[in-house]
């Protein structure tokens, strides 16, 4: 039921939410290929996000279309870049978490339940509240998809793929089915053996001191921000929890208040006001902490885990070259398949160069982009921490005026 | 009980150990008692105690013995010149039961020997400081009074009281029938758990709170009582506030007998309530039993909401404080050196935050929460004095009907013709008569002292609950002022992110 409450108004995200919005990533908006997400509509258990592309390249049929994609067809994009040999040398943008409504909808099962036991302003003011949580994951739902294929629309190599422009332009439905059981199945070996593999790779020295510095600082990095991602989530719940409370004590107080009309009663009235406002402010401010910190440091996990995974590859491709070398040196002693085994290292040789060199410059980027990222959010977060805070203090000094004046 | 002490064995720390290696044979009548057994205090509250009396219960067999002469016998293997004061009285009145129960396999005696161990309350031996907040008295555990009035002696004084001494003031001002409709501030309750974490000697936090939330309840509990006109003429407050040693309360203690009357006695009131049906001439008193119920319930709703919003907050500073770490570690690892350092930043922002946090929470708690508790326990005692109304007209329905049943009889007689229990009768009548209208002079007394306590009341919980509620948003804003200076000097920093 509530469903077809947010069906209706295709507008879900407000005007703030317009325009350019490399929410985690500082990008340049490059003219001759603008992606975002112009719209997302929520059903049953599906999105559907409209994928709006402004270019000037010639391979495009118009300058300016949309098409509508579901989650699962941004995973396809994301795996055919991950298993394209091309791009083993650069950091894959991470794909965008699966659209996540469960807890919302449990929640609204449980308040639909619970209707009998609820006065109607309680009734009304939690569905307010529970419409207000899934229009707040939708919004950051929306944003991860609309990061992720700007990201890819801002590399340089990946922006041409092939794929992506299907992506971009295909008027019909993809037909992506998702993995059956089967590929799920090989998909948790091949990570399984990938992880195995990352600990034996990991354990390699590497003679590049540029290398060898990031792989450790990646690997700490990681772990770190895994442990503040999940910490952080914490702690915006409490924050969630308390304003909750908050929500609670104002409706108290508003029976309290409305018992009788003593001064006292009038008092009550007053405060309870005060708390419901406060309570929406405490709310934003545990939303905006989300939005800009625990946001953050998610898409820096999966980001670091992605420039893991370049750096695994590339000490794949080391190793491989390594063996092949070795094989050539007993092709040569045995003399047999030599032009096999030397052309069979070249081919490593010249993929270990190349991967070696584009995971250089991914890597720096990757530093740039971060460190510009955290800035960017860190200071909006101030920013927004301080306006709540000034608004509340300003609430908290009218109120107590009025008060003190009645009294 | 002092005597008993004399002849323990003091051990090197001159603790009063009472150490059973020997062997105490007590003989009485028919049998012989034996106990051997090791008692060490517990724990340092103990060894402050002024005296602790060990009273034994001697049950051979199947019957409870009282020995008539166990003292002899108990002085005369201690060793000791005098012999105790063992006061054995059947039903032990202030002691708590203890545990002990001691099976004497070794010396193939089939008695069982109880030890009742009574304990004092330990003193609270925290110094509580003294905080006059009130032109006219405050009191706390060791607390001064200063005083305007001509009643007491001097200006200031300050006198120790311990907790059973807050709660036999109480006992005794409820029992008494001059105070009878007047609303007697109820004291904070007992909580065995909160103080014998306490009397253990721990140090957490928690107990802290809880001596801490003690004591000022305690003082508001005073504060109530002084406020009152009637309560603050009353010889036994005025008792309380001066007198330098007060006698003990006896009859405070949960399993005493005292305690057991007192359960007894609620029990049946409870029934009565439900029996019998007032009728009521005046509807003022129902309505506003009817409102103070409603309000009740509301109390108790809000409350429980802002326990919750304890607990939450206190989540929340917890939460705070393992990010903060977390995000210090992060600012470690990251080698973009203006990065790492805003990082570190805003690890001691949260950590500025938990504090904020705490404090906040604590406010909550002892601004709201407590205010709410007490009022919901001063509604329970408003409730009270509406029922000793109720109880008052029952006496007077009551005596009422005696009346009349006496003067039924007496016109039984005159028809039977019976002239010397005549007499008797006339003389029964007019007693009934002289307590009837007694009666119903209490009952009107109590209505018009119920009317003028309500209004007392009304107007002091309105004062009451705005100035706490005004102190409790003054101190949120407080703590917002606090977060803008936070915030605002961390803004540079991440600004200056390059």
């Amino acid at each position: 039921m509530m469903q077809e409450g947010l069906d209706d108004g295709p507008d879900f995200l407000s005007e703030e939410d317009r325009g350019p919005r490399a929410v985690n990533v500082d990008l340049e908006m490059d003219a001759t290929l603008q992606v975002d997400i112009s719209d997302a509509l929520s059903e049953r258990d599906k999105v559907k996000f409209t994928v709006h592309t402004k270019s000037t390249l010639p391979n495009f049929k118009q300058n300016e279309f949309s098409v509508v994609r579901q989650h699962e067809e941004f995973i396809w994009l994301h795996d055919s870049f991950v298993e394209n040999e091309d791009y083993a040398g650069y950091i894959i943008p991470p794909a965008p978490p699966r659209p996540d409504f469960d807890a919302s909808r449990e929640k609204l099962q449980k308040l639909g339940e619970g209707e009998g036991s609820m006065t109607k302003e309680e009734f009304t003011k939690m569905k307010q509240e529970l419409e207000a949580e899934y229009l707040a994951i939708f919004k950051k739902t929306v944003a991860m998809h609309e990061v992720f294929l700007c990201r890819v629309a801002a590399h340089p190599v990946l922006r041409k793929d092939l794929n992506f422009h299907v992506f971009l332009e295909y008027n019909q439905d993809l037909s992506v089915r998702g993995k059956n059981k089967k590929e799920k199945l090989e998909d948790f070996f091949k990570n399984v053996v990938k992880s195995a593999d990352g600990v034996l790779v990991a354990g390699v020295k590497d003679v590049d001191d540029f290398f060898e510095h990031e792989k450790t600082f990646l690997l700490e990095y990681h772990n770190r921000v895994k442990d503040s991602s999940a910490k952080c989530d914490r702690m915006i719940r409490s924050h969630k929890n308390a304003a909750d409370d908050m929500n609670r004590i104002a409706s108290s107080l508003y029976t309290l208040g409305t018992q009788d009309s003593t001064d006292l009663c009038k008092f009550f009235l007053k405060v309870s006001e005060l708390f419901e406002k406060t309570r929406k402010i405490e709310a934003r401010v545990a939303a905006d902490e989300d939005l800009k910190l625990a946001d953050l440091l998610k898409y820096y996990l999966r980001e670091s885990q992605a420039a893991k995974d370049l750096l695994y590859r590339r000490s794949r491709s080391l190793v491989d070259y390594e063996n092949a070398n070795k094989a050539l040196d007993k092709a040569r002693a045995k003399n047999r398949d030599v032009m096999q085994a030397e052309n069979n290292q070249q081919l490593c040789c010249h993929k270990f160069e190349k991967i070696s060199e584009s995971a250089k410059q991914e890597l720096i980027d990757f530093k740039t982009r971060r460190v510009a990222a955290f800035r960017k959010n860190l200071v909006e977060l101030a920013e927004l921490e301080l306006k709540h805070a000034k608004g509340n203090l300003q609430l908290l000094q009218s109120c107590l005026g009025v008060l003190k004046g009645n009294t | 009980m002092t005597g008993l002490q004399k002849f323990w064995r003091k051990d090197e720390n001159n603790h009063s150990s009472f150490s059973l290696n020997d062997v105490f044979v007590l003989q009485c009548d028919s049998c012989f008692f034996c106990f051997r057994g090791t008692f060490r205090p517990r724990h340092k509250h103990l060894q402050q105690r002024r005296a602790a009396t060990y009273l034994l219960f001697l049950w051979s067999s199947a019957r409870l013995l009282v020995p008539a002469e166990p003292r002899r016998y108990a002085a005369h293997l201690l060793g000791a010149g005098k012999s105790p004061q063992l006061s054995l009285a059947p039903l032990p009145q202030n002691y708590i039961s203890c545990n002990v129960s001691i099976f004497w396999e070794e010396l193939k005696l089939p008695y069982f020997i109880f030890l009742q161990l009574e304990e004092e309350e330990a003193k609270d031996s925290f110094d509580v400081d003294v905080a006059v907040t009130n032109p006219e008295k405050v009191g706390q555990f060791n607390y001064p009074t200063t005083s305007s009035l001509p009643l007491f002696k001097s200006k200031a004084f300050s006198v120790r009281r311990r907790f059973s001494d807050f709660l036999g003031l109480y006992e005794k001002l409820s029992a008494k029938q001059t105070l009878h409709g007047c609303i007697i501030p109820p004291p904070p309750e007992k909580s065995v758990v909160g103080m014998t974490k306490v009397k253990v000697g721990m140090d957490d936090p928690s107990s802290m709170e809880f001596v801490e939330r003690r004591r000022a309840a305690l003082e508001r509990y005073l504060q109530r009582v002084v406020s009152h006109p009637s309560l603050l003429q009353d010889p036994d407050v005025r008792e309380f506030l001066e007198r330098d040693d007060l006698p003990r309360a006896v009859n405070t203690q949960t399993l005493s007998g005292a305690g057991f009357l007192k359960m007894i006695n609620r029990a049946s009131d409870a029934v009565n309530k439900m029996t019998i049906k007032m009728n009521e001439s005046d509807t003022w008193f129902e309505d506003k039993l009817q409102e103070v119920e409603a309000e009740e319930q509301q109390l108790r709703k809000l409350h429980s909401v802002v326990d919750s919003l304890v607990n939450h907050r206190k989540e929340l500073c917890g939460n705070t404080a393992i990010f903060a770490k977390s995000m210090a570690m992060l600012g470690n690892s990251e080698d973009n050196t203006a990065l790492s350092r805003a990082l570190s930043q805003l690890a001691e922002v949260e950590d500025k935050m938990e504090q904020l946090h705490q404090e906040q929470a604590a406010s909550d708690f002892f601004i709201l929460a407590e205010l709410l508790a007490d009022y919901i326990r001063l509604l329970g005692a408003v409730r009270g004095c509406l029922d000793q109304r109720m109880r008052a007209w029952q006496r007077w329905q009551e005596a009422q009907s005696t009346l009349q049943k006496k003067r039924e009889a007496e016109a039984k007689l005159l028809w039977a013709n019976k002239p010397d229990k005549l007499q008797q009768a006339k003389d029964e009548i007019t007693e009934w008569e002289t307590k009837v209208t007694q009666y119903e002079r209490d009952f009107d007394r109590i209505g018009m002292t119920v009317r003028k306590e309500f209004l007392r009341f009304e107007k002091d919980k309105a004062k009451d609950f705005k100035i706490q509620i005004i102190k409790y948003l003054e101190a949120m804003m407080k703590s917002q002022q606090r977060f803008i200076k936070f915030w605002e000097a961390f803004l540079p920093e991440a600004k200056a992110i390059a």
